[in-house]
């Protein structure tokens, strides 16, 4: 699957058949601090992402 | 698959803090109910007041809008062009076509075209940390603006993440005159406007959710100038403790709010200068020399313009140039 991160914005392939909370630990990202939008739908983050997903990270914090 | 709390449906957001996932339905069901409560609580304003929101093109303020009206409110927009490259046009293009396609009234005050200078040149001139300089301008340039055009009220974005991290700092200096003028309600006073936070019962999270299920365009990126500043890391520690113990945000805040203040405040929190200032006639602590705005304009304008690349430091450039490009080098 596709996982698209920012700040700095890239995209990274990752195995799918993991839960997005197991995606967000082993990126080192915190759930308070992320939604998960998965093929372009907002998803809770014990959601399965599977193979061909293509996965948004987006993070929420605003410093201002 | 997650069930939503409420209906049984198809979850779309986990709540931690609640213990629960929602639908799109109610999650926007929730958020509703908190800034409404948050008004009543809070007294922040009656149905027939003229409201307006500091809008930035961000997900809280642009949120607070589409509440607001809403819920039926007369509140419009004001939005302040801050001259920070491609992320201040970002931000007036995504702002602008909120207003338009919801017929909403959007009033604009750019930086520069009506005081010369942006916000990356004031930081520079001055040496202000950016941040301070866009707290100061954007603060002066709201209140002024909410008193010419006659509003009964401003109201911001801040939301409980904000309101928690700025507790959490004060709390670190043990800063007693800043803890007691913590609320989300700042009473007029001499020259300054009535100022709400209506968004304080609800997380940061919750409100990108928010615009995600509306379908709300707005600027996901940070602000270029905002990366790595102190107001973040506390957000990244409270969000820790919250991963460990969810709901710890929201307690830490809530429960100052509920218990702290009264031990604090003595009455209500009226902003008050005792003096004017002698250029713009905004309050000031002296009628001799300038107001802070007016002497970061003077010597800002003065300045020549400068790129907002040159006032990041290396780990902002770099996610500058990933973001926006290295035209501005």
């Amino acid at each position: 699957m596709i996982v698209r991160l920012r700040q700095p914005r890239r995209e990274v392939e990752m195995a799918g058949g993991r839960a997005a909370h197991a995606v967000l630990h082993d990126l080192g990202l915190s759930r308070e601090g992320h939604l998960i939008i998965r093929n372009g739908t907002l998803v809770p983050s014990d959601t399965m992402l599977e193979e061909g997903d293509i996965v948004e990270i987006r993070p929420v914090i605003s410093g201002g | 698959m997650s069930k939503c709390r409420s209906c049984g449906d198809a979850a779309v957001v986990d709540l931690p803090r609640h213990n629960a996932n929602f639908c799109a339905e109610h999650l926007q069901q929730l958020c509703v109910r908190q800034v409404q409560r948050a008004i009543a609580d809070h007294s922040m304003f009656e149905t027939d007041a003229r409201v307006l929101v500091a809008v930035s093109g961000g997900k809280d303020s642009l949120a607070l809008w589409d509440m607001l009206v809403d819920l039926g409110y007369r509140a419009d927009g004001l939005y302040i062009g801050l001259g920070i490259g491609e992320y201040s046009e970002e931000s007036h293009r995504i702002t602008s076509v909120f207003a338009e396609e919801r017929g909403l009234t959007l009033h604009t005050v750019d930086l520069r075209q009506e005081h010369g200078f942006d916000i990356p040149t004031a930081a520079r001139a001055t040496r202000r940390v950016p941040c301070s300089a866009c707290g100061l301008s954007k603060r002066h340039i709201f209140d002024r603006e909410t008193i010419r055009l006659g509003y009964d009220v401003l109201a911001t974005g801040h939301n409980l993440d904000d309101e928690a991290a700025v507790l959490l700092g004060n709390t670190i200096r043990w800063d007693v005159e800043y803890l007691t003028r913590q609320y989300p309600v700042l009473e007029a006073g001499h020259g300054f406007p009535r100022k709400v936070k209506p968004l304080v019962r609800l997380t940061e999270r919750e409100m990108a959710a928010w615009c995600v299920v509306r379908g709300i365009d707005y600027v996901v990126e940070e602000c270029p100038m905002a990366i790595g500043n102190r107001h973040s890391g506390y957000k990244e520690t409270l969000n820790q403790l919250d991963e460990r113990s969810p709901g710890t945000k929201a307690s830490f805040y809530l429960g100052f709010l509920d218990r702290m203040v009264p031990v604090l405040r003595t009455g209500p929190d009226r902003q008050g200068a005792p003096e004017s200032c002698p250029t713009c006639g905004a309050p000031s602590s002296s009628s001799d020399t300038a107001c802070s705005f007016c002497r970061l304009e003077a010597t800002a304008s003065s300045h020549e313009p400068v790129p907002v690349r040159m006032v990041l430091n290396r780990s902002a450039r770099r996610a500058f140039d990933a973001q926006w490009g290295e035209e501005e080098a």
